[in-house]
């Protein structure tokens, strides 16, 4: 018995050759348009602050990088301050971030019942939706005092041999940014370390347990493993402090120069920008700004191509396994 | 130091003492399992296991999946319980001591295992990863580790193969490869007992028979359970044979008897492949 709603052979077939066919190259030629569009986006901006630039950049050449003046009234310009300030800043904000976000991490992932997993996993991720202006809020009016009256006195009489610590606690300065900036990028580098912990295949956690391991020589096991995941944790993390501005700006002191102690104020590309935007009021001014937002963007680039780098060199043992 | 002399002094351990405490076996019973019930969260997987597993033997366990098998053999060196909401009752002997009443630690230390599938540590070399659990134990001394690395190479047949590449990734080898290092990797430690988890189910036929040669040679030294989904690599290896049933022991001989004459209509039904 047939009736009208019988398929015949060869019905299928006739669809998919017309309608679906054409539907799946819509849908391929779009993805790949919006693809590309991420392309021209980092060309068009690329190009806009190269041209906006060119004043500075034929004036100071490539000394620009290596100058240390910043004087608006002289026209005279240089990046290096900033340049400096920016990656110290950043640098020791991860120095400072990575232990804490590792141990939250193996905390989470691996000593954590359930029920207390979710509650402090929320609140870790909660710290890092806060709007960086009430980090600077606090920094200046809670961190600052702190560092002032205690953090500064007590470092520079038990480690004020080494030039990093010396100096007037003003409190304000190089270390109350990289402090500040520790606690930003903390929940991003914990919160994705503690996904690739989780990840870590059960096989691997018990392959150790079953060598008689204890849970910190697994917990190594497992570290071990997924040190790619981590080292691309931290990258994202520094991503952020490197172009983090408002925070900083509040508690760096914005004074570009170069000094060995970390009590020192300092100024980053970023907060230079922010600062100075609206009161550029000649064309070189503004031109040498511009020039500083390139730097900071190829900056960011090469950091990020870096650790690519880092990540695929360690990771090539792993992606063997993966590949098992 | 101290974690090295221990080593070496275990190392030397004897062949095997062979006091019949027992006087029905010849051998001794290196585990007794006394009333072992065993649960997931609601799920009742193992329903009051009895189970006597004599020194320097080859135990097969069999049965349908699910059977509660491998729940068995975890429970033994005590990863059953690593799984949230596990729970077990009643008591592991090893050599006449609970289990229950030692360290998981030090159990695990003393009682091997092998999973079903190859599983060495990726970052890790060959040599790292025989080495990983005497680093664990403390032996740092370099010829110490040399010398109980290619010990254990040799002991899983596999030192032939990778000794002049021992510094490459574990992970570079083939499958049957790695499973042998693995085995490598838990005679370092150099266990009394090695728990084995279907250890070829993953395998091609030669790399498992290369894996069964082993069992046999092993065992001259080690005790040895073995669970197996492969009926036919039971009746090879094994001395003794257990049949699970739905978290039930339902029979458990010598492996000659149950493949031959089982006193179980059951048993009979799985062995001949009426179901399962």
């Amino acid at each position: 018995m047939t009736s009208s709603h019988t398929i015949h052979r060869g019905d299928l077939a006739k669809t998919s050759a017309s309608g679906r066919n054409v539907s799946d190259l819509v849908f391929k030629n779009l993805a790949m348009f919006f693809a590309a569009l991420i392309l021209v986006l980092i060309v068009v901006m690329v190009a806009e602050m190269w041209n906006s630039s060119a004043l500075s950049r034929e004036k100071f050449g490539l000394s620009f990088l290596t100058r240390s003046i910043w004087d608006p009234v002289r026209e005279e310009y240089g990046a290096l301050p900033f340049i400096y300030g920016t990656l110290v800043s950043s640098t020791l904000a991860l120095i400072i971030a990575l232990p804490l976000s590792l141990g939250i991490a193996i905390f989470l992932s691996e000593i954590t019942p359930p029920w207390l997993e979710r509650p402090v996993s929320f609140f870790v991720e909660l710290l890092a939706g806060i709007p960086s202006i009430v980090y600077g809020i606090w920094g200046f009016f809670v961190l600052v005092p702190w560092i002032r009256s205690d953090i500064e006195p007590i470092l520079s009489s038990s480690l004020g041999f080494i030039p990093l610590f010396r100096g007037a606690p003003y409190g304000i300065g190089m270390l109350a940014a990289g402090l500040i900036l520790s606690i930003m990028v903390l929940p991003i580098i914990s919160s994705i370390s503690r996904d690739v912990l989780k990840a870590v295949p059960r096989a691997q956690k018990e392959a150790a347990l079953a060598l008689g391991s204890t849970r910190w020589e697994a917990t190594k096991i497992a570290l071990s493993y997924s040190r790619s995941g981590i080292i691309g944790a931290l990258i994202l993390g520094l991503g952020r402090a490197l172009g983090e501005t408002m925070a900083v700006t509040m508690v760096i002191g914005n004074r570009p120069t170069i000094s060995a102690s970390l009590f020192e104020p300092g100024y980053t590309m970023a907060s230079v920008l922010a600062n100075e935007f609206t009161e550029a009021t000649s064309q070189m001014y503004l031109s040498a700004l511009i020039e500083i937002a390139l730097v900071l963007f190829v900056i960011t680039i090469i950091v990020n191509s870096f650790a690519r780098l880092l990540v695929w060199s360690v990771t090539k043992h792993g992606d063997a396994a993966r590949r098992q | 130091m101290m974690a090295e002399e221990l080593i070496s002094v275990v190392w030397q351990k004897p062949e095997v003492e062979n006091q019949s405490t027992d006087g029905l076996l010849e051998k001794s019973a290196k585990i007794m399992a006394e009333n072992i019930h065993a649960y997931f969260g609601a799920v009742h997987a193992l329903k009051g296991i009895s189970l006597k597993i004599h020194a320097n033997s080859v135990t097969a366990i069999i049965g349908p999946s699910g059977c509660g098998k491998s729940t068995f053999l975890r429970s033994i060196n005590r990863m059953h319980e690593i799984i949230p909401g596990s729970r077990i009752t009643g008591k592991i002997l090893l050599d006449n001591v609970d289990i229950y009443s030692m360290d998981a630690v030090f159990v695990r230390r003393r009682i091997g295992m092998v999973f079903q599938k190859p599983n060495p540590f990726p970052t890790m070399s060959i040599y790292d990863n025989v080495a990983a659990g005497l680093k664990m134990n403390g032996v740092r001394n370099r010829k110490t580790l040399d010398e109980i690395v290619e010990q254990s190479l040799q002991k899983a047949a596999l030192w032939d193969e990778v000794k002049d590449s021992l510094s490459k990734s574990g992970v570079s080898l083939s499958g049957g490869q790695q499973q042998r290092l693995c085995i490598a990797r838990a005679l370092a430690v150099n266990p009394e007992v090695l728990l084995m988890d279907e250890p070829a189910s993953a395998l091609d036929p030669i790399s498992t028979a290369k894996i069964e040669e082993l069992i046999y040679e092993l065992k001259k030294s080690y005790t040895i359970v073995i669970v197996t989904h492969n009926m036919q690599q039971a009746a090879r290896v094994s001395d003794e044979t257990a049949f699970f049933y739905i978290g039930e022991l339902i029979e458990f001989d010598e492996t000659k008897k149950i493949f031959t004459a089982p006193s179980k209509k059951q048993t009979e039904d799985y062995i001949t492949g009426r179901f399962g």
